[in-house]
């Protein structure tokens, strides 16, 4: 206030060009500017925090990199089911390159076996890769088209009333906490699905995918709705007008229009099916193995982090490892979001001025 | 004749999609409620798990997530109203700094909540109260380990960009002609803000809240290694104890407890309570966001 006053006091030209200073304004948009910035600081954040936990382990790596050429496989079936303290004292071993034989843990990381508490932990996450993609690419296979023939029909074909129940009753779905759709995929969908396909293990990829496919129908359905309603009403016109059906209206001009909103929806999807980590722990069956068969149980990429990061000693490889698997998962939702966000965003927008 | 047939036949297959996920909808609804409905009674929702919880109710884990949502929405509201307030009233649309905060809060809402947990176990856990430990109790653990403060505070992150979204959405249906009023009485932009915008936006806030404290009451993942416990005899008491919550309940009692099938009532029980508290929050986010839209009409 004094500073302010003392200003305007000195001299009138100032007054006259500049607006009267006010502390308490000028306090009240620092405040704000800098309570704004905190959701770009807490990416950043997150960001470091991830990866700084996840980084030893490339450390780590280089004291132990020359002995572990030596090492010949070790049997590592044995114990698998050893204690955490285990891991930790057999952690001890490795740096010291003295006692227990081991691989190096980052050596370990692109081979076939995920078997991080055992004597020998390995930590290959290969299968774990595998896994995630399958379980991906069938909820995928299974939401993207339910999800966008329904937004067709309600944007296009649904008569204005019925429209109105549809779109929430559909939205309603985004509502359902993914532990809920774990819980029914549990109890109900495997059963159902075991009953007609006849599968040996009750929880496998199929049951999950289908599961982490409810969860990403929302998102598809209601980005694409957004996406075919936002093509200009002259279009459909243009095309009624020319003795066009509704249907040809839709699949022949309305839609390759909305194709880049499609995309990015179907891309927010993925990013959601993804990262989804209670449908996976509770419906995948959680055995990392590599298989290509929809109905063999799998562990997603997600799943291996909620199920053991638990069980873990604050500060091990395997720690290391769980924070590495969830950067590199940040990474990739980061990247599927700026996507979403740029490219196709922009080729929304190019199309329709080109059209102009 | 044979376009009209392939009409029909098209739009026949869009329409069975629609029906098939609204089946699927009301399918969940409906066998969550038929297997949940004979065990909610009030004795289910006041008691303790009992005979290692086998037996008894879900009073804890409903306390539990009342209170973690409640410390959520403390830590998260005031911030996303502040970001909603910065982004529709000082930043200019086309601003570098305004494109980026939307970016990164467009990306806060799609970092997959797991990885949540991990920043919190990483930052809040293994940063900041390591760090306080060794500053304030010498180096004995107190605030280095899991508890519901944590828990929340992670929570709140993942809910911030509901909260944005919801009151920016509400600021911008304000008419720009109370501010100009406001701002042709003489008042300052911030008293602009205080008086007239703020006061308009106040079911926005109110609905972005709900639809925060919905979300973060269905999370399990962000808490699963930042304070949730898997059974305690007595309710949390300070913010440096654990707690119970209905998600984490479900998650544990569906996938590790000791005996699945006795407990399956109580399962289904759980996961009842937790959709309705849900779905009820929903609905009156509805009812508010609808009520707004159509003052921006």
């Amino acid at each position: 206030m004094a500073r302010g006053t003392g200003k305007v006091a000195k001299s009138d030209i100032v007054t006259f060009n500049k607006k009267k200073f006010r502390f308490s304004d000028w306090f009240a948009e620092k405040v704000i500017k800098s309570v704004a910035f905190l959701s770009i600081a807490i990416v950043i954040l997150i960001f470091v925090f991830v990866f700084r936990e996840a980084f030893p382990i490339f450390r780590m790596d280089k004291k132990v990199a020359a002995s572990s050429e030596l090492m010949v496989q070790e049997s590592y079936g044995g114990s698998d089911s050893g204690s955490t303290e285990k891991v930790a004292d057999n952690q001890v071993g490795n740096s010291n390159k003295t006692q227990t034989p081991g691989d190096s843990p980052s050596s370990t990381l692109l081979s076939k076996t995920w078997m991080p508490v055992s004597d020998n932990p390995r930590y290959g996450m290969l299968p774990l890769f595998l896994g995630t993609l399958k379980v991906t690419l069938i909820a995928l296979l299974f939401a993207a088209p339910l999800s966008i023939l329904a937004a067709i029909y309600t944007s296009m074909f649904a008569k204005p009333r019925i429209r109105e129940v549809i779109k929430p009753v559909i939205e309603l779905l985004a509502g359902f906490p993914s532990v809920v759709i774990g819980f029914f995929a549990l109890m109900v969908l495997a059963s159902v699905f075991q009953n007609i396909f006849g599968y040996a293990s009750r929880l496998n990829s199929f049951v999950g995918g289908i599961a982490m496919g409810l969860a990403a129908i929302p998102i598809i359905y209601t980005l694409t709705e957004d996406a075919l309603t936002a093509v200009p009403k002259t279009f459909t016109e243009a095309s009624l007008g020319l003795g066009a059906s509704r249907r040809q209206t839709a699949f022949y001009v309305v839609l390759p229009a909305a194709v880049p909103g499609i995309f990015a929806a179907v891309v927010l999807g993925l990013g959601r099916i993804f990262g989804e980590t209670m449908i996976a722990l509770m419906a995948t069956g959680n055995a990392a193995m590599i298989s290509m068969n929809p109905f063999d149980s799998v562990r997603t990429l997600s799943a291996t982090i909620g199920a053991e990061m638990a069980e873990v000693v604050f500060g091990d490889t395997h720690y290391n490892v769980l924070f590495l698997i969830g950067s590199l998962l940040f990474i990739f939702t980061f990247a599927l979001n700026a996507l979403a966000e740029f490219y196709f965003k922009n080729m929304v927008i190019r199309k329709y001025q080109s059209k102009k | 004749m044979n376009r009209n047939l392939k009409d029909t036949i098209v739009e026949g297959i869009t329409g069975v999609s629609v029906l098939l996920i609204i089946f699927i909808i009301v399918s969940i609804l409906a066998i969550t409620i038929v297997g949940g409905w004979p065990k909610l009674n009030w004795t289910f929702l006041s008691e303790f798990p009992k005979d290692g919880m086998t037996k008894g109710g879900i009073f804890p884990a409903i306390i539990g997530t009342a209170v973690m949502t409640i410390i959520m929405a403390v830590a998260a509201v005031p911030f996303g109203v502040i970001t909603a307030v910065y982004l529709a009233e000082y930043a200019s649309e086309k601003s570098v700094v305004a494109k980026t905060i939307r970016f990164a809060v467009k990306t806060l809402a799609v970092v997959p909540s797991i990885i949540f947990g991990l920043f919190g176990l990483g930052f809040f856990i293994g940063f900041i109260g390591k760090n306080m430990d060794g500053l304030l109790n010498g180096g004995v653990l107190k605030w280095g380990q899991p508890n519901i403060l944590w828990a929340s505070f992670t929570m709140a992150l993942l809910t911030l960009p509901v909260v944005i979204v919801s009151v920016e959405e509400a600021i911008r249906t304000i008419p720009r002609e109370m501010r100009e009023a406001s701002l042709a009485l003489g008042a300052t932009k911030w008293q602009t803000i205080k008086s007239v915008v703020l006061p308009g936006s106040i079911s926005g806030i109110l609905t972005g809240t709900i639809l925060a404290v919905s979300r973060g009451a269905g999370e399990v993942a962000p808490i699963l290694f930042t304070g949730a416990a898997y059974f305690l005899s007595t309710l949390p008491h300070s913010l440096n104890d654990q707690f119970m919550s209905l998600g984490y309940h479900i998650y544990i009692m569906s996938t590790q407890s000791s005996d699945v099938d006795a407990t399956l009532p109580i399962q289904f029980a759980t996961t009842l309570v937790l959709l309705l508290l849900t779905f009820s929050l929903n609905a009156v986010a509805v009812v508010l966001r609808y009520r707004i839209r159509k003052r921006a009409k």
